[in-house]
């Protein structure tokens, strides 16, 4: 009989913080600036300089600790790790290893049978991100922007608890939904603000030890999680049953391939001789911080959706899928603050939001339309000025760019014609063009007005209301 | 009396008064460093130009009445690792050969907005690693007293400039005794204060947690104008601490009446050179008959300073030093097969001897296995040198011992025997370790004519006692004339 493996995953998450300014200067942490336009002395190792910790970096950190079930440090310290890399411009990265800022939490998640499971968090710690190398190969040269040298990270260790691809899914979107609620990051995997690194062995079921583990880096989505979790999985029980053993080692997903490639093992791992920085102080959090901090605490998921069943008369299942993003929870209240219509901001999110996001494939931390014209759109339709497939389609275009749906109504001649007089002459002439349809109906095929009225929507090219179209039809019938 | 024997606040006196300008004086200085540079090199950069402009752009502002300060108009000598912005700033070492930074450092700005005059940066040892300025890579600084003999290190250049009237102070960095021991070796005056009162933004560090920015000046007046204008809280850096008392002049008071005065018997045993000896104690002997209660005591541990110092001190200078790789300025190697090879070819090429055996010795206390039993426990050695102070300072104001073992050496005596060369720092570096405000002023000659320092310590934020104790004795020594005056 074969034997039954399980699999015991850690992760690493690295998890970069939404602060204005980098962790150690003053310069923006912005995206997509020209390379070197967002460097300082600080931030590019400039000989003289000094780091000075952005007080943010540790609000936000505390805070993730918090909401984590974390023991937070009160007497924490930063330390260099030293290590010789061009897009390291001191060649030491300032993290902390000795006294990092949480340590001892962990997050509740479903699993697969519908169960709990408190995922443990070894520790989470502050540390500065890296520049970014470009290899020129036309040039054959490397070049070096330091604008995300000094960008705050955060990372956080769990404990290994998770034993499937699904579990780490689930803890992942746990630590995603929780650090967005507290507005610490946007977490986007693809972007890269937020990182996992897998550590995972295997080991037999029952064992009491655990196997060799390995680290795979490069994990850009979580799909890519899961496939690099499988095939990690299958390649340490080949191993295994082929009589070999585990190396524990760094390897490379590559998730177009399917397969990962070592990177360097225990062996040649580095000696990071890390110390505490002398240029920083030990950082004391007071009762004063905590407390202020605590205080501060946003409105978490689970309280959210107590709220909204209390004042909002929209589905469970709607209150599940919105409060599922923090994003989208902030797009709703907004609306409704506005509108003052919850179930049409509801059923607008849940449908074609959900449907153009799926058909285009857009993340929903990407949603930029506006509540104010989601509101106007929801006015348009209500007045009757835009029947509700005109409002589909303004809504699409929205989706897209954000449009102002008045202006856009306007602009398009969208607007549904309201002159009965021009409304009452198309019908006639529908009628006069469909006698079959017209018996049809008069033999009580009541159907057979659907068609009648389609035929005029499409005359009037989508123009119409649909229900004075139906009360002139039957009246002309 | 010729400008260049004033000092810095008689000229700064002198040219408020309209008896001088800042320009006349930066000429007569420019003309004494034409002159003696090439026997003492005291310099690594000079940029005579440029002084020269700044001079008259300070003379217009002191006219128009915009700087009133006790040092306006004076010409200053700066290390060589703070930086200057648009001048070359080297460490005295090739791996920063041609670096010219983009800003200038705290202390540096602090001195320019009192109407500072920069001539120039002085020599060092190679990033202050030296006791000798020896292993500067641009050539050894000569002592003015007696060129055959070295003016200590590592802020050699900048003492011997101060000592040959090549400017009317200097800026140094002190992280185990670079500022005290080659004032000592030099006639002048200098001063370490507390950890964080003057800056470090802007300071090339050694090791951070030790490295402190003083005066090197020709008395105790000046010393603490000095101190007084350069140091300041400072956010940029986070070690710098906010202090209400920085008013240092006000302690420029003849009188050490009740000042209890600590000798630590530990201080004048094995290694310490007779002359040296009498010297310092008949110092102490006169501050006794000025009123101050001297007493012998046991101070413990000073054995142990050394190795806690070198431990330490290269830990932070082996990770500090990392940043010199060839990448993004400085020193890059010629030929070299990719990224690896050219990292180790420029920093072989690029760091001396000194440089490469600290960064070895730092690197090593900090790998895995070793960081517990050397890195951690000079830490906590550290600590027991801290409270011993604390103690000491329990029952004195002031300590008073000798700043080295012995007067200046020759040249090349000591680099043959770096143990020999980091004992002569015993006296100095626990002062560095615990954190401490220490001073140096010349308290007599030896038979061969080089100067004695004698050394006050004070526990943290006490400077005003120090200023006040080597005020008092100073006055009571009498006139100590540069070696510019006296010999060269």
């Amino acid at each position: 009989m074969a034997k039954e493996y399980e699999t015991v995953i850690g992760l690493e998450v690295h998890v970069e913080l939404a602060t204005k300014t980098k962790i150690f200067c003053g310069c923006s942490t912005a995206f997509g600036a020209a390379p070197n336009t967002q460097t300082c002395p600080v931030c590019t190792g400039m000989p003289g300089s000094l780091p000075v910790l952005n007080k943010q970096v540790l609000e936000y950190a505390i805070a993730v600790g918090l909401a984590t079930n974390c023991d937070i440090t009160r007497y924490s310290k930063f330390d260099r790790k030293n290590y010789f890399y061009p897009d390291n411009p001191q060649n030491y990265q300032i993290s902390q290893l000795y006294l990092p800022i949480c340590r001892n939490g962990g997050v509740e998640i479903e699993t697969e049978d519908g169960g709990k499971k408190v995922v443990g968090i070894h520790e989470i710690h502050m540390e500065e991100d890296a520049g970014k190398l470009i290899h020129d190969e036309w040039e054959d040269c490397s070049l070096v922007d330091y604008n995300r040298s000094g960008v705050p990270l955060i990372e956080i260790v769990s404990e290994p608890d998770m034993r499937s691809a699904e579990e780490v899914i689930a803890y992942l979107e746990k630590l995603r939904l929780i650090i967005q609620y507290l507005g610490a990051s946007d977490c986007k995997l693809q972007e890269g603000s937020m990182r996992a690194d897998v550590n995972l062995s295997v080991r037999e079921v029952g064992a009491a030890e655990f196997g060799t583990r390995t680290e795979m880096k490069n994990l850009n989505s979580f799909k890519a999680i899961a496939r690099a979790i499988e095939g990690e999985r299958e390649r340490q029980i080949d191993l295994i049953e082929a009589g070999k053993v585990v190396v524990q080692e760094t390897r490379r997903w590559d998730d177009a391939k399917g397969e990962s490639y070592p990177m360097r093992s225990k062996e040649d791992a580095q000696d990071y001789r890390y110390f505490p920085d002398p240029d920083l102080v030990p950082i004391v959090v007071s009762d004063e911080m905590l407390e202020k901090i605590k205080a501060n605490q946003p409105e978490f998921r689970t309280e959210k959706m107590a709220r909204y069943k209390e004042e909002y008369d929209i589905p469970d299942y709607d209150i599940d899928i919105i409060t599922n993003s923090k994003h989208m929870a902030d797009l709703f209240e907004a609306t409704v603050a506005i509108c003052n219509q919850p179930k049409k901001v509801s059923n607008w999110l849940m449908g074609e939001t959900m449907r153009l996001m799926k058909e285009k494939e857009v993340d929903v931390e990407d949603l930029h339309f506006s509540p104010e014209n989601l509101a106007k759109l929801i006015a348009l339709v209500d007045s009757k000025a835009i029947n509700s497939s005109v409002a589909k389609e303004v809504f699409e275009v929205m989706f897209e760019e954000d449009v102002d749906p008045e202006k856009y109504v306007e602009e398009k001649g969208l607007k549904t014609v309201n002159d009965e007089g021009a409304l009452r002459k198309t019908i006639e002439e529908v009628i006069a063009n469909n006698p079959q349809s017209v018996e049809d109906y008069r033999n009580g095929k009541e159907k057979a007005i659907g068609f009648l009225v389609g035929q005029t929507m499409k005359a009037m090219k989508g123009k119409a209301d649909p229900g004075m179209i139906n009360q002139i039809l039957k009246e002309l019938l | 009396m010729s400008l260049l024997d004033m000092t810095a606040v008689e000229l700064a006196a002198a040219i408020k008064a309209g008896k001088t300008t800042a320009v006349e004086a930066t000429k007569e200085v420019l003309a004494q460093i034409e002159a003696k540079e090439q026997l003492y090199h005291c310099y690594v950069t000079l940029d005579k130009e440029a002084a020269l402009a700044q001079a008259e752009a300070v003379q217009a502002k002191i006219e128009a009445g915009e700087l009133t300060g006790p040092l306006a108009g004076v010409p200053v000598a700066i290390k060589d690792n703070m930086c200057t912005e648009g001048m070359l700033t080297t460490c005295s070492s090739k791996i920063l050969g041609n670096f010219v930074p983009t800003f200038s450092a705290e202390a540096v700005l602090n001195l320019q907005k009192a109407g500072a005059i920069i001539l120039g940066k002085t020599n060092m040892d190679e990033f202050a690693m030296g006791s000798t300025t020896e292993t500067s890579a641009y050539g050894e600084t000569k002592n003015p007293w007696n060129p055959e003999h070295v003016p200590g290190g590592s802020s050699g250049g900048s003492a011997a400039a101060v000592a040959a009237e090549e400017c009317f102070y200097a800026l140094g960095s002190d992280t185990g005794g670079s500022i005290r021991q080659p004032a000592s070796f030099c006639g002048v005056v200098g001063m370490k204060p507390t950890y964080g009162t003057v800056s470090r933004y802007g300071l090339i560090a050694y090791g951070s947690s030790l490295d402190q920015i003083g005066p090197l000046a020709k008395d105790v007046t000046d010393c603490a104008t000095i101190l007084e204008v350069i140091a300041s809280h400072d956010t940029k850096d986070s070690t710098s601490v906010e202090r209400q008392d920085t008013d240092f002049t006000k302690a420029l008071v003849e009188d050490v009446k009740g000042m209890r005065i600590g000798i630590p018997n530990d201080y004048f045993g094995e290694g310490l050179d007779e002359e040296v000896k009498s010297a310092v104690l008949q110092a102490a002997k006169v501050l006794g008959e000025k009123g101050a209660i001297i007493e012998y005591f046991d101070l413990s541990l000073v054995d142990y300073a050394i190795p806690t110092y070198y431990t330490i001190a290269a830990a932070e200078a082996s990770s500090n030093l990392e940043r010199f790789d060839g990448i993004k300025y400085g020193y890059r190697t010629e030929d070299y097969a990719g990224l690896h090879n050219m990292y180790k070819k420029s920093r072989s090429e690029g760091f001396g001897e000194e440089v490469k055996r600290r960064i070895m010795l730092g690197s090593f206390v900090l790998s895995s296995g070793y960081y517990d039993a050397y890195y951690l426990k000079a830490l906590r050695v550290k600590a027991l040198i801290k409270k011993a102070f604390d103690e000491a300072f329990a029952k004195y104001d002031v300590i008073l011992g000798p700043v080295a073992p012995t007067t200046a050496p020759k040249l090349g005596e000591s680099l043959a025997d770096p143990i020999q060369m980091y004992l002569g720092d015993i006296y100095t570096i626990a002062v560095n370790l615990a954190g401490l405000p220490g001073i140096s002023l010349p308290c007599g000659k030896d038979s061969k004519g080089l100067p004695i320092g004698l050394q006050l310590i004070g526990d943290c934020f006490q400077e005003k006692k120090l200023i006040q104790t080597a005020y008092t004795y100073e006055k009571a020594r009498g006139e100590f004339p540069m070696a510019a005056k006296e010999v060269c």
